[in-house]
């Protein structure tokens, strides 16, 4: 009894603990290296000098970072909202209806493949040096996945929850988009929102360093800017930032996703 | 006066690059009120069809199909069915489920769930209330198929074998249940299975259906009183008469 628990104990201890220390060894590895090897913060900054840098970026006299987070996300807030209020009626549509499959399909496949980096001229030309511009490539990169997921999930549908919704009195168009096809195909749109927010974070990165919005503030933006500064302390701090709030928006939006679908869904996304 | 009546129904279905099937061909039948009627047959033999054509998930390709004396032009909450495969709504609850027809109606939310409640009882589900399908066995999801079609209060409950993924025992147990259900509601029911066992045990009048074409074969009264006994002499013998004529319809073609 009390060996099981004991050996429950250290299972617990192990898988904080193992984790933890590989962490802890990668970052002690990385200073010695850039410390005693290197020996160049050009090449690579150390460990302690991207702490410093965060600090001075956060809280600094001439540190934007706070600035810069909320300019990017504010980027991605326009690009995201833009994808789903196209992607989604866009994808209902020629999930749902024969004659607009036929008519934006083509559409679709010819645009689709473009890198929405390609975008960015347009976008500079068509919107300005404004926030818009920057919004308008990650629409690009993330209207796709979601478009194409909620057709998939339309056109997934189980025929047999539609009959059964015709014989329940569910029998016009409209009524059976949104009181059958919409929440059954929910698991397929929101994995396609998934999909979008991963590849809207990296067409921001992209947009902002090639010039999309108003080249004063932005994450990829700054991070260009510590670049041609020769400052690779702060490019580094900028890098995982990046990352860190795309993992953040990423276990917030499976935590929202979670609570509704899982219910039914019996199954983890 | 019958409830539905059925007459000169045939129905072609016409396929690209292949010769039409003749899936039913003039089937004549009329259903009395209350009735507890069985469509059997082989595979193949167009009682699916059959029952879809009552349902209006399927239109004929000519004669004349009609409930309370008015042609079935579509799907409607007048014919309720119950589908083979598991057809709930997986992202409601079974109480949402079972009000599924009345939200379609209009009726009030708090309404509807008085009646739904009233259904969920009937099936024996109360304490499955806010369940949702994924967490329901095989059975008690079909119960609640029943329930929801039911809380339509329709002239007619159709049912596509809709005990066919059960187990035996389950099955045994579902179809007792219906009998009750039937009994409480006092609905006709139209029951398409292709078991023999199930139909005697269940019916007032079996139907049975030789395929290619789908042609009625005969239309027998099973006269046995209720609750049945399997092993009882007359219901194993009018079990294997049935078969006798389901394998005599199969082999003249």
């Amino acid at each position: 009894m009390t060996a099981d628990m004991d050996n429950k104990k250290k299972n617990q201890l192990r898988r904080i603990l193992i984790p933890v220390a590989s962490v802890l060894a990668v970052i002690l590895l990385w200073q010695a290296i850039a410390v005693y090897i290197i020996d160049n913060p050009f090449t690579l900054p150390s460990f302690t000098q991207v702490l410093d840098a965060f600090y001075r970026n956060l809280f600094g006299p001439r540190g934007t970072l706070t600035k810069d987070v909320v300019i990017s996300l504010y980027h991605f807030a326009i690009g995201l909202s833009a994808a789903l209020c196209i992607g989604i009626p866009a994808g209902i549509a020629m999930g749902w209806f024969r004659t607009a499959d036929q008519a934006l399909n083509p559409l679709v496949e010819i645009l689709r493949p473009i890198p929405p980096l390609a975008w960015i001229p347009f976008a500079i030309i068509w919107f300005g040096l404004t926030h818009a511009s920057a919004g308008f490539i990650i629409f690009i990169g993330a209207v796709f996945p979601i478009l194409v997921n909620t057709y998939t999930g339309f056109r997934n549908v189980p025929n047999v929850f539609i009959e059964a919704g015709k014989v329940l009195g569910c029998t016009s168009s409209l009524g059976q988009i949104k009181n059958i096809a919409f929440p059954s195909a929910i698991p397929e749109i929101t994995a396609g929102i998934r999909i979008s927010m991963g590849v809207g974070w990296m067409c921001l990165v992209g947009a902002e360093i090639f010039g999309a919005g108003t080249g004063r503030f932005g994450l990829g933006k700054n991070l260009w800017t510590y670049y041609n500064l020769h400052q690779m302390d702060s490019v580094v701090v900028y890098m995982l930032v990046l990352g860190f709030i795309g993992i953040v928006l990423d276990i917030i939006f499976r935590h929202y996703v979670t609570k509704q679908t899982v219910r039914w869904q019996g199954q983890e996304m | 006066m019958s409830i539905v009546s059925v007459a000169h129904l045939n129905k072609v279905f016409e396929r690209e690059g292949q010769p039409p099937t003749v899936a039913l061909a003039d089937i004549n039948l009329e259903i009395d009120e209350k009735e507890f009627i069985c469509l059997v047959g082989p595979s193949g033999c167009g009682k699916t069809t059959l029952l879809r054509i009552l349902a209006g998930l399927e239109k004929p390709t000519s004669g004349d199909v009609r409930l309370d004396d008015m042609p079935i032009a579509g799907p409607d909450p007048q014919r309720g069915m119950v589908f083979q495969e598991y057809s709930l709504f997986p992202w409601k609850s079974v109480i949402e489920n079972i009000a599924f027809g009345l939200e379609m109606k209009g009726v009030s939310k708090q309404e509807r769930r008085q009646v739904a409640e009233e259904y969920l009882d009937i099936v024996n589900l109360e304490q499955f209330r806010d369940a949702y399908p994924h967490e329901l066995s095989g059975g008690m999801r079909q119960r609640v198929a029943i329930a929801r079609a039911l809380a339509n209060n329709p002239r007619v409950l159709l049912m596509d074998e809709p005990f066919g993924a059960l187990d035996a025992q389950t099955r045994n147990v579902m179809q007792k249940e219906l009998l009750e259900i039937w009994e409480e509601t006092k609905k006709t029911i139209v029951f398409v299975t292709h078991s023999v066992d199930e139909a005697v045990y269940l019916a007032d009048r079996i139907v049975v259906l030789s395929p290619r074409p789908g042609k009625i074969e005969e239309v027998i009264n099973v006269d046995l009183a209720r609750p049945r006994d399997r092993t009882e002499p007359m219901f194993a013998e009018l079990r294997k008469y049935i078969l006798r004529r389901m394998e005599e319809g199969a082999s003249v073609r």
